[in-house]
């Protein structure tokens, strides 16, 4: 059975997500990356003809809060899991390309 | 010589952060300057089994602005999940929305240098979560704060309806002036509550063809200045890149450029092929919002006067220059006083000079708005009536005005107390006229013998007035007086 998806994608898709996998694992989710995907293609047997896109699963919309304050967790807390921290601040990696900044 | 002409064009996208008390998904306050890391919750840290929850004023401040730029505003709308690898947004993607936007279709007026208005279109406007702050440090690491992470952005994106850097500026400073005039956003360039990133191309004609120049994003500028500049740089760039290689527009040539500030000079940045393979899909934490007829009226009876319309207002009603009902609507809480003192009655010419030569002044002294100086718009309507009835000169109202911000009092009382009531009884005048001419028959004899001496002769009669009756004599009336005994 000819796979859905092949080992360049999921390279590709590893890189774009950070994620550095070994020889073995780039088989081993090409696999099951495909046949998750030939699940998902049964999907298209359906007759979706005049009916409108799900933005969620959930029959429901709405769910707001008021703009009101809660005390956050405090540099310390938020700090606790830090792999590495400098002062008050997370220590990561030297960002080198410019495209941060939301 | 060949013939070359080009037109400019830009688009821009602006990012304006609102101001609500807390985050965008999460209750932690949004707080410029608060020690790093310390504005910080599990939804803020992307930690697993968290759950967003939208806060409602950012949605409202983000459909009033889309109703100031006239937008259509769909009736359903959800948010999306855009990939993002970066250290500063923990989770990996940022919350913001893709195929459905908050609004969209609109336009903005701004106002042209050479008088009148420009319409610029607005493709779309949509809510999304900032990121924090990666700050670099000599070492070869960087530091992460993410106290700025979930602050409410309201994403702009206008047509690419602009033709100079001159117009983007004005498109950025009018949109300042609104979203602070509607109350969502302080607007604080400073404190980078506005950002800009224009895109920018040139079409050139050359020898009677036509040619596009690639497009050029320049990311991230945060003063007016900087855009402007950053524009005509651009322009300037790409006219001699042209003319150098005869690069044009192709599907993928498109840059994107950061702005050296100091150099005045845009530099390339380097970027990864797939960097921008956002990979969009419906974020499921979050359930779409659905307007209701009446949600969006109450939404609507928020909008108020917008600073251009009161503008023109101004010039149109109430004859002012557009220069000084400019100065008039730059921030809201002038626009506001103004408008009181002119409902008290006051002429508003009158009041437009006291406050854009004396209010404004002494509020830009004391790093103030005009509303705190601690003066009513009665008081002010007050003391602008006194200079149209003749009892204080309009110069002895600025010292009025002054005094008035020093100590409290009334325009009435200091009037007294500084012997600023003018002098406009003829009867009394006269007997002081009367007093100089028969001290001063030289002049007198100048006056009357006319020639070129006359002019002068005369301010010196009208000038022994003014000094015997302590500046307090009403000059119409004198020279009235004057002409009366002269001719």
């Amino acid at each position: 059975m000819a796979n859905k998806i092949d080992e360049v994608q999921v390279r590709r898709v590893a890189r774009l997500s950070r994620l550095d996998l070994t020889e073995a694992e780039v088989e081993e989710f090409t696999d099951q990356l495909s046949a998750i995907l030939d699940y998902v293609e049964k999907m298209n047997e359906l007759d979706t003809e005049g009916i409108e896109p799900l933005a969620h699963c959930l029959p429901i919309s709405n769910v707001f809060r008021d703009d009101c304050i809660v005390e956050s967790l405090g540099t310390e807390k938020t700090l606790a899991n830090a792999p590495q921290r400098d002062g008050e601040f997370f220590k990561v990696p030297k960002i080198l390309d410019e495209g941060s900044g939301a | 010589m060949t013939n070359v002409q080009y037109k400019v064009i830009v688009g821009l996208e602006i990012h304006v952060q609102l101001c609500t008390k807390s985050k965008m998904f999460c209750s932690c306050a949004v707080e410029f300057g608060a020690a790093p890391n310390s504005r910080v919750c599990p939804v803020c840290l992307g930690m697993p089994g968290v759950l967003p929850v939208m806060n409602r004023q950012a949605f409202e401040y983000a459909v009033l602005v889309g109703l100031a730029l006239d937008c259509r505003i769909p009736m359903f709308t959800k948010w999306d999940r855009k990939s993002y690898y970066y250290p500063d947004l923990p989770k990996n993607y940022q919350i913001s929305q893709y195929d459905l936007p908050l609004a969209a279709n609109g336009f903005l007026e701004i106002p042209l240098e050479s008088g009148g208005g420009k319409k610029i279109g607005i493709i779309r406007a949509h809510l999304e979560e900032d990121a924090g702050k990666n700050l670099h440090t000599a070492g070869n690491f960087s530091q992460v704060d993410l106290n700025r992470t979930g602050t409410p952005l309201l994403e702009i994106v206008t047509e690419p309806d602009m033709n100079s850097g001159a117009e983007v500026r004005a498109l950025a400073t009018e949109l300042q002036r609104i979203v602070r005039f509607l109350g969502v956003s302080e607007a604080d360039m400073q404190k980078g509550h506005m950002r800009f990133e224009p895109n920018i191309n040139l079409i050139i004609t050359k020898d009677g063809a036509e040619y596009r120049t690639p497009i050029a994003e320049i990311k991230n500028l945060n003063s007016f200045r900087a855009l402007e500049r950053s524009v005509n740089y651009e322009v300037r760039r790409q006219l001699d890149e042209f003319l150098e290689t005869g690069q044009v527009m192709e599907m993928g040539n498109k840059t994107t450029r950061g702005w050296d500030d100091e150099q005045e000079v845009s530099v390339l940045q380097r970027e990864k092929e797939e960097a921008h393979d956002y990979r969009y899909f419906p974020e499921p934490d979050l359930v779409p919002v659905e307007l209701t007829p009446e949600w969006l009226q109450q939404i609507r009876s928020r909008l108020c006067e917008l600073p251009l319309q009161k503008q023109m207002r101004y010039v149109e009603q109430y004859k002012l220059s557009d220069y000084d009902a400019g100065v008039l609507t730059a921030e809201l809480s002038t626009a506001e006083f103004f408008d009181e003192v002119v409902r008290d009655g006051a002429e508003p010419k009158r009041v437009c000079n006291l406050l854009t030569q004396t209010g404004l002044k002494i509020a830009n002294e004391k790093g103030c708005t005009i509303n705190n100086l601690g003066v009513t718009p009665e008081g002010i309507a007050h003391l602008a009536r006194m200079v149209e009835a003749d009892t204080v000169s309009s110069s002895s109202s600025v010292s009025i005005f002054e005094v008035m911000v020093e100590t409290g009092k009334g325009p009435e009382v200091l009037a007294e107390e500084l012997n600023l009531i003018q002098k406009s009884d003829a009867g009394e005048l006269e007997r002081i006229v009367d007093q100089v001419l028969a001290e001063n028959p030289g002049a007198v004899e100048d006056v009357t013998g006319g020639g070129k001496k006359s002019k002068k002769a005369r301010g010196f009669l009208l000038g022994q007035v003014m000094q015997k009756t302590r500046g307090q004599a009403n000059p119409k009336v004198v020279s009235d007086i004057l002409d009366k005994k002269l001719d």
